[in-house]
Order: structure tokens, then sequence, then C-alpha cells
């Protein structure tokens, strides 16, 4: 059995990313397993523009941020195999891919990075009544179509869920000469950026109508309209509200889910909020060696922080391989989110391997104003955050130091407070 | 050209196993269905159970028919290789009082000829499957009983059918029956054809092609019922078909693996006008989901990936409907076909197609072959043959559907093979592309670009399913 | 005097404008920073946008390539911008930052690949 000491599973934002910093750290047997036929992952459809402000201080679109990322690889001389699917891994770290030049391939890995991204929510999965015909799209695979292959999938349209995705959709189906009725969102506030509400709804005068959803879809081979209802508190539909608009096509932006069947292969512990792995302090999941970044692990607001959470991970993973495949592992401190804060990543601290600055990322489970973050080491209070607004659709983050964390801390918990 | 010794109106299970069984003799038989493909109407949306055979009356058309197809599914499910298992199935009795139903039931299929029937504690049946209810107090198990892909079963019937010379047309509507003297003509919309016999097996359109040449009348009322599917992550939830003891809440809803591994719940019944009638209703789907907890309080609903909804052909005196219709000789019906109908369809295959070759003087092909080569899935096979295939054929080693791990090679199969997909949901059928969790969302546009090609089609024309189906505006 | 209503999108805070023109002076309201009164003044005198589409290319890897206005356009000339885009087909390979189109729809941006297409 061949054998690599870095094996990637993903060649989009966060596998290049990872792969980049692990090299950078002095990794050389490195290989990418992706399966598309190009490198940059989702980037490659995601065509508008917004990505980099952070990472490259100017405004990129989603295949340009991608080709700066590959081109790097590239250069460095990182192999990777395109049209190439991960078909297992188990938890001694074997990984089997499957492609049409090598057929069926197992190869050993020192470590693994998962970065296979995430999944839409299908119809299915919504439980939207109404005949299963022709017309309801995901808005991703919406935006395949129509980026990727130069297809429209429809000229009167209405949108369910205010998701990034979605609002990109609206705006790019609308420049393209369809119609974009109206997009309706199940919660009370939207759950994409501010700027993508203006800049691809208002801009083209879309009604975006918070607290609806679609009740019923028209149509028995093609469709042929939906009717939308107000929701109440419950989010269940209003008897009475419902309205009806006439399309012949339904997408759907109502949220992502990390793509974990190969993590769940390897033994890898998920959270039941993320829906992605239960990681440390070094991004490194349930199953030594194993380590997880990206969309795959959360889901993240901006490729930016993405792209930093998959250096980190490479960077661990090098550390991780240099040391011979072994880590001493001290006591694992519980980060806990509390009373507003949904997750955090990590959920473990282990102090010892820890690094100066750690950044915490999570998600609030509601819109807050002039609210605070407080973060508490054993009960006791040691910093406290005020911030004008905090958004579900929105990524936080706080920095833990290391010098300021006692060694004998139990548990650290993160919490909106007023 | 156009003239045939038999004429089966209706590509669905029923319709595809009396060809298939008719294919044995030496007659020119032909399939007529008005939608895309085989397996499109009842046959696609069903609970894909091959039921023991206790619920029918005894000496009833459906007991016999069940009893028999019960035990020929499993034997088929190796010369025509499809997907089935031998799951056995369950019968929960939640209260004492009722248990004298449960022993009826027993003694029923005993009678019927079920054979194995044996009746559980509740400490018995849970230690069976953990996942079962504290309240259940008994349980009828029923060890013959089994769970089969209901497309697959319909469409290795109508391959088989068509490579031993049955002729399939397709998007052909029979507007018409007229009774002539060397038998009938029948009219569709895509032309006339002429055949000694006629075999009516319109599942819930039964009525309306009887009724064109019998004065005693028939009446179908398509009976609805809806479906929650899980994700295969829960499909082991149980192992055994779980059905609820007929009693005070109605028929009951079952919970069942599927012959695919996910987990299956449903249905209820509700009886409609309409019988293209197949809309979920959220009212409908919330009844199930309630009801089945009864059965299996830990259903993990966040798990699931789709639902539907399936029309039975309901006949008010729920018995089959099969032979010759009195005043019309030459005419056959297979009507009133609802459950158990998928576990009898073969049995009542090769009873209509005996019955009918017995008609026409027809004598046993000497060149039948009753076999055949189920889809390659290339996800399954040993490591090697796997490697192997793909060195011969690279499209097995490109994967489109990641969910259920769906080669190119097996969707073009799917395509290019007897009686091939023309749309996605043809695809889909035969070889699960886009039936996993992401429900097509990643393979839609790659399997689109297959079937185009395949077909020598535009994108613009590719279909989900019927004409007007079409997935693209431009 | 117009009075306009916007939503500022400079951080995702998403400050509630108020912007008064009268004649030659903007006055914005409501917001927290003086990003926020840059932004509404420039909404109200002078809106632009990047336009991002796709352009088809002829013997390419892939049969469309991404674009983007290199700069803002004006946010009036969006559908101008999306005609000339619409009308064009070249030829591979396109390779980022190439210029597919000079000075679209009479703006002084150029339309530039956005991927590389060979």
């Amino acid at each position: 059995m061949d054998r690599h000491d870095l094996i990637i599973i993903g060649g989009g934002p966060a596998g290049l990313a990872a792969a980049i910093s692990a090299r950078e750290n002095g990794i050389e047997d490195i290989l990418i397993l992706e399966r598309d036929v190009r490198l940059g992952g989702i980037l490659n459809q995601c065509i508008h523009n917004g990505f980099g402000l952070h990472t490259f201080k100017e405004e990129l679109t989603g295949p340009e941020y991608a080709e700066r990322y590959a081109k790097r690889v590239i250069e460095a001389g990182i192999p990777y195999k395109l049209n190439t699917i991960c078909a297992d891994i188990s938890p001694d770290r074997e990984v089997t891919y499957v492609n049409a030049e090598e057929g069926c391939v197992t190869v050993k890995a020192g470590a693994v990075i998962l970065a296979m991204g995430c999944r839409e929510r299908p119809r299915g999965a919504l439980g939207l009544p109404g005949f299963r015909q022709a017309g309801v799209y995901t808005a991703g695979t919406a935006q395949r179509l129509m980026n990727i292959e130069g297809y429209m999938v429809g000229r009167e349209v209405v949108i369910l869920g205010s998701g990034d995705i979605g609002l990109i959709m609206a705006r790019r189906m609308t420049l393209e000469g369809a119609k974009v009725k109206v997009v309706a969102e199940l919660m009370p506030y939207s759950g994409g950026l501010k700027r993508n509400i203006v800049q691809c709804l208002d801009d083209f005068g879309i009604p975006l109508r918070l607290s609806h959803t679609v009740t019923r879809v028209h149509g028995k081979e093609r469709v042929e309209g939906v009717t939308i209802s107000e929701v109440g508190p419950d989010r269940r539909p209003i008897p009475g509200t419902e309205e009806f608009y006439s399309c012949d096509t339904l997408l759907l932006s109502c949220g992502l889910l990390p793509e974990n069947e190969l993590s769940k292969s390897a033994g890898v512990r998920l959270s039941r909020v993320t829906g992605g792995a239960e990681v440390n302090e070094s991004l490194e999941t349930s199953v030594p060696g194993v380590f997880s970044c990206g969309n795959v692990l959360h889901v993240h607001d901006l490729v930016d922080y993405v792209s930093e959470e998959a250096s980190r991970a490479g960077k661990n993973a090098a550390a991780f391989i240099k040391a011979g495949g072994v880590r001493e592992r001290g006591r694992a401190i519980a980060l806990k989110g509390e009373g507003g804060v949904r997750y955090t990543v990590p959920q473990f601290i282990d102090r010892a391997n820890m690094e100066d600055k750690l950044t915490v990322r999570f998600r609030v489970g509601d819109v807050y104003k002039g609210k605070s973050l407080a973060v508490y080491y054993d009960g006791k209070e040691v910093r406290r955050v005020k911030k004008r607004v905090m958004a579900p659709g929105e990524m936080e983050e706080l920095v833990i130091m290391k010098s300021s964390l006692p060694e004998n801390t139990e548990e650290i918990i993160i919490r909106v407070e007023d | 050209m156009n003239e045939f010794d038999v004429a089966v109106i209706g590509a669905g299970v029923t319709g595809s196993a009396i060809a298939r069984y008719l294919a044995r003799y030496d007659l020119k038989t032909v399939v007529l269905e008005k939608e895309e493909d085989v397996s499109s109407g009842t046959t696609k949306a069903n609970s894909g159970i091959v039921h023991a055979g206790f619920d029918a009356a005894p000496g009833s058309m459906m007991a016999k028919m069940n009893v028999r197809g019960c035990a020929m599914i499993k034997e088929l499910s190796k010369t025509l290789d499809f997907p089935y298992r031998n799951n056995g199935s369950m019968v929960l009795c939640f209260d004492e009082a009722e248990m004298p139903n449960l022993k009826a039931l027993y003694e029923r299929g005993i009678t019927n000829g079920v054979e194995e029937l044996k009746i559980l504690t509740g400490d018995e049946a849970r230690k069976m499957e953990p996942a079962i209810s504290e309240a259940v107090v008994a349980a009828l198990w029923a060890p013959t009983a089994g769970i089969v892909c209901p497309f697959n079963l319909c469409i290795a019937l109508a391959e088989n059918a068509a490579d031993n010379g049955v002729e399939f047309k397709f998007l052909t509507e029979v507007e018409n029956i007229e009774k002539t003297a060397g038998g009938f003509r029948v009219s569709t919309n895509n032309g006339e054809i002429t055949a000694k016999t006629v075999v009516n097996a319109a599942g819930v359109y039964a009525d309306k092609i009887h009724n064109m040449v019998s004065a005693d009348k028939l009446t179908i009322t398509p009976r609805r019922g809806e479906y929650v599917l899980m994700d295969k992550e829960v499909g082991s939830l149980v192992s055994a078909t779980i059905f609820q003891l007929p009693g005070k809440l109605g028929k009951g809803v079952l919970v069942t693996p599927t012959a695919h591994g996910n987990l299956l719940v449903g249905p209820n019944a509700q009886d409609l006008d309409d019988k293209e009638d197949t809309e979920t209703t959220q009212a409908g789907m919330d009844d199930i989901k309630k009801r089945a907890l009864l059965s299996v309080p830990g259903v993990p609903y966040n798990k699931m990936i789709t639902s539907f909804a399936g029309l039975r052909a309901h006949e008010a005196r729920h018995d089959f409907i099969l032979g010759e219709v009195s005043d019309c000789e030459g005419f056959f019906d297979a009507a009133g076909i609802e459950s158990p109908g998928l576990t009898s369809a073969p049995a009542i295959g090769e009873y209509m197609a005996d019955m009918i070759a017995e008609k026409l003087g027809a004598r046993q092909k000497a060149d039948f072959n009753p076999n055949r080569r189920g889809f390659i899935e290339v996800a399954k096979l040993p490591r090697e043959e796997r490697a192997r295939l793909i060195k011969e054929r690279p499209e097995y080693g490109r994967i489109v559907c990641r969910c259920e791990n769906i080669s190119e090679g097996e969707i073009l199969d799917a395509i290019n093979r007897t009686l091939g997909a023309r749309s996605l949901d043809g695809v889909k059928r035969r070889v699960r592309q886009g039936m996993g969790r992401c429900q097509a969302g990643f393979c839609t546009p790659r399997t689109m670009e297959l079937l185009a090609r395949g077909l020598g089609i535009p994108m613009t024309e590719v279909r989900k399913n019927r004409p007007g189906s079409e997935l693209l505006k431009g | 005097m117009e009075i306009h209503e916007l939503t500022c999108i400079r951080c995702p805070i998403g400050c509630q404008l108020t912007v008064t023109v009268d004649g030659e002076s903007v006055k914005v309201e409501g917001n927290n920073c003086p990003r926020g009164a840059e932004y509404g003044a420039k909404e109200v005198t002078n809106p632009t946008r990047t336009v991002t589409s796709s352009v088809r290319v002829r013997g390419g890897e892939l049969p469309l390539v991404s674009v983007k206005t290199a700069t803002d356009v004006p946010k009036d000339r969006i559908f101008a911008v999306m005609e000339e885009i619409h009308a064009l087909t070249v030829d591979a390979p396109v390779h980022t930052g190439d210029v597919l189109i000079h000075s679209v729809a009479g703006t002084d941006s150029d339309v530039v690949a956005t991927k590389t297409v060979m």
C-alpha cells in the first residue's frame, strides 16, 4: 500500500489553503483528492464578487479567489488528483479513492485533513408539500447550471430562503432576463449578508417577505406557481394568509449541511449543532491525526475565514506528522456556547498544545442588538465584549489568550448577555 | 405491422408481469403505456413490501395471489436480479383487549397458507426489534415477508419481457377500444393497433379501459397514500417491517427499512376523484409521522430526505378482478390491483398469461430466457472486480452521484439498455442516481448531460419525467 | 428636496440611513460612522456596482468563462453592460484578467475574464 504524509480530502478553498500551509510548515509528501474537473471547489461557480477582502485586501470573484490558491498549490508542486472521489477513510487513516484512471485505490496517510465542504438542504428535507414536479432547484444547483453549463433553469422565479446563495441567484437570474417575483424567508430576519440584500434584491425591486414560507408547490409536470403563507412565532403557517405567486421555478436557499459521511466512516465524532466534527484547538477531530476545516467543519459566512482556518489545520497536521504521528495530549478544557451562542469551534482546548492566541468562532441563534458577549472560565467572568449587532447569518469570533487561561481550567463558556 | 395477439394496457408492475409471463409463449405481445417509462404510476410510489399474506380474506384472489407472489418474488429476485430482502414483518398489538384480533389475523394467515407465522409476546417482539414501543403487548411475526425495490421489480419484469420479444410502446394512451370480428381495434394517441386479446392492467385507469368494452361498469377509486423517507444513516432502526394491528385508530401506518436501506414511514389513505393527484399535503405528512411514533417512538424525522404520495387502485369489493370480462370475449381484466398488488404481481402475471395463452391456444417457446442481469452496482462490487471493471471501462470510475456512489457507467447503462431510461426519474428508478440525501442537488447537471448525449437530444429537452417536465427554460 | 431611505452595507450592522438631497447639499442621518455617511452620499448621488456574469467560449474545456467589470459601473448602466456581455462569444484559451470588452456600454470600465479556460 502506498503512503503519503498528508492526504487532503477536497481541493476547494479549505483544502488548497491547508495544503499550502502544510507545505510551508515542512511537509513534502502531500496529496489532494478533488472530485471536480478543476481545483477551487464551489468557488468556481460563485462568479460574483465580494471574496477576499480580508485575505487579499481587495474584492475578488469566486473563481479569482480560487485561482490564486490553486496557482500557489501548482507552483509549490503539490500533487493533486482531479475527478477523484474519496470513497472511504478508515479510523487508522487508510484512504480509498476512485477515479477512471486508477480505479479503486487505498493509500495510507500519516495525517488526513477533511475539507469536503457542505451541501444544500434539499426540497425533500424541507418537507414542502406538493407534486414532485420539475422546476424546483436548490440555489446552488441552479447556480451551477447557469454559471458553469450556461443554461437557464427558469423564467419566472420564486426563491425560498434568504441565504446568500439565494440572494446572489436572485440577482444573477434577473441579470439573465428572468423575473424574480419574491424571496420568502421563514425567519423574521434574513440569513444573508446585508450587502446582498441591498445589491441583489433592493437594486432590482425584488421583495423580501420575512416570516413567510412556501406552503404549496403547484403544477404536476413543471412548477406553475407557489403558495406563500405567513408564519407565526412558532414558524407554522397562519391559515388565511395564503398568497399565490405564478412562477415556473422555485429556488431553495434553506441552509447548508456539512458533508460528513466520510468523517463518519473514519469514526469522527460529530457535533449535533454544527453537523461537523468536534475538534480541539488544533482542529483535530476525535480521531487522532484526522483534522477538519472549512465548511465541512462548520458552515462559514466568508471564504476568507475558511482559508485562515484551513491554514491552521495544515500547520497543525504538519506538526502532528513531524512529531511522528504521536502527540502528547494533555487534559481537555471544554469550550461551550450557551444563552444565545449556538456552538463554538473548537469545542475543546488542550492548553499545552494551544498557541498564544486562539481564535474561537461561533454563531448566535437570534438577532441581538446592543448585547454583549461574555466569556467565563469555570464560572468566573473574564471578558465582556459589547456588540452593536449580532445575527445568525454572520459568524462571530473571540480570541482566547493562553496567558490569561489558568492551567487548571475545566470549562470555558461564552454567552450572549445584556 | 401493428397486429398483435395480445395488447397489454399498462406497464406498471402488473402489466409488466403479465407481459413477462406471456413472453414464455409463442405470442406477439405489445404493452401500451401512456407514460414515458415503465413503473410510472402506482408502482413507483408504494411501500415496497412483500406481504406474507395474512391480511386478505381467505378464498379471495388477493389471498391466493399474495401467498404465491410472496414466494415467487423471493425466487425471481435471483433469476431477474433485483433488490429484495427477506426481512420478515411484525404486526404490533398495543392493547390486551385487541388480542382476539391479532389471533384472528394469525388464524387467517394459517388458512391462507402462510408459513412460519408466530405470535410473540411484547418482550419477545422488543428483543427482536429494540426500537419498538414499550406499549406493545404482542405481535404477529411473519418471517416470510420481505421488502423489494418496486421500480426494479417492475423494470426487471419488463426488461425480461422485452428481451424475450414483447414490444413496448410508451407515451401511448389508449383512447378507444372497438370489438371486431378477429378481436379488438385499439386506438391510441400514437396510432392504431389490432389485437386478438386485450389485457387491462391500467391501474387507477382500469375502470376507464374496462368501461370502453363492457356494460358491467367498474369504478376504481384512487386512494392516495403519503410517505416520508429517511436517510440510510437511520435505515437500520428497525429490521423487520413494522405494521400496526388495525383497530380503533384505523388501519395504521408502517415503519420499514426499504430494500435499499432507507427508513420508510407511511401511508395514510385518502379517497380522491382525481386519478393523477399524487400531491403530498402538510396535514397528511404530519398525520403519518405522528401515527408511526406509536410503533417506533424514536423515528428520527430530522433525517427525512423526501416525501411522496402514490395512488392505490381501489375497487369497492376489495379483491383483485382477474379474468375474462363476461360480456366481452377476449378482453381480460387485471383490475382493482391495490395492496398487496406489488407482492402479487408475479402470481397475477403467471395466472393471467396462462389463461390468455390457453384462450389463444398458444404454445410455450423453447427459446424463452427467464434470466436477466441486474444493473451493475459498482460501489458494491468486491475491490478487485471494481478495479478490473474500471480498467476496462473507465466510465465506471467516474462517480456522478456521490450520495449513492453511482458512476457515469451505471447511468449510461440505465439509459442504453433494453427499455432504457428517458428521463431523470427513469435513471433514478433504475440506478438510484439522485435518490440519496442531497436529492440530486449535485448530480443533476451531469446526469442531464449524460441523458442529452445518450438520447441525442439538446439539454433543453431533458425531462424530469413525462413531457412538460423539461428541466431547463433555455 | 429628495429624501432617500436606505440600508448601509459597509458593515454587518446595517444602519438605516436617511439621506436628504437638497440641490448641492447632501445630508446623511442614521449612520454610526463616517463610512456610513460616505456610503449614503454616494448611493444617492452616484451609485455604482461591479457587474459579474459569464461569456460563452468556443472550443474551450468549459462552455463559459466568468467575467466582471474591472471597476464599478453606474448602477443604471447594469442592463446595458449585460446586453454587451450577452452578445459576446470568445475563443479559447481565455486567461484570468484578459480584457474581453473595452469600455463596456460606454462606461470607462472593461469587462475582464475572472477564470482561465483553456
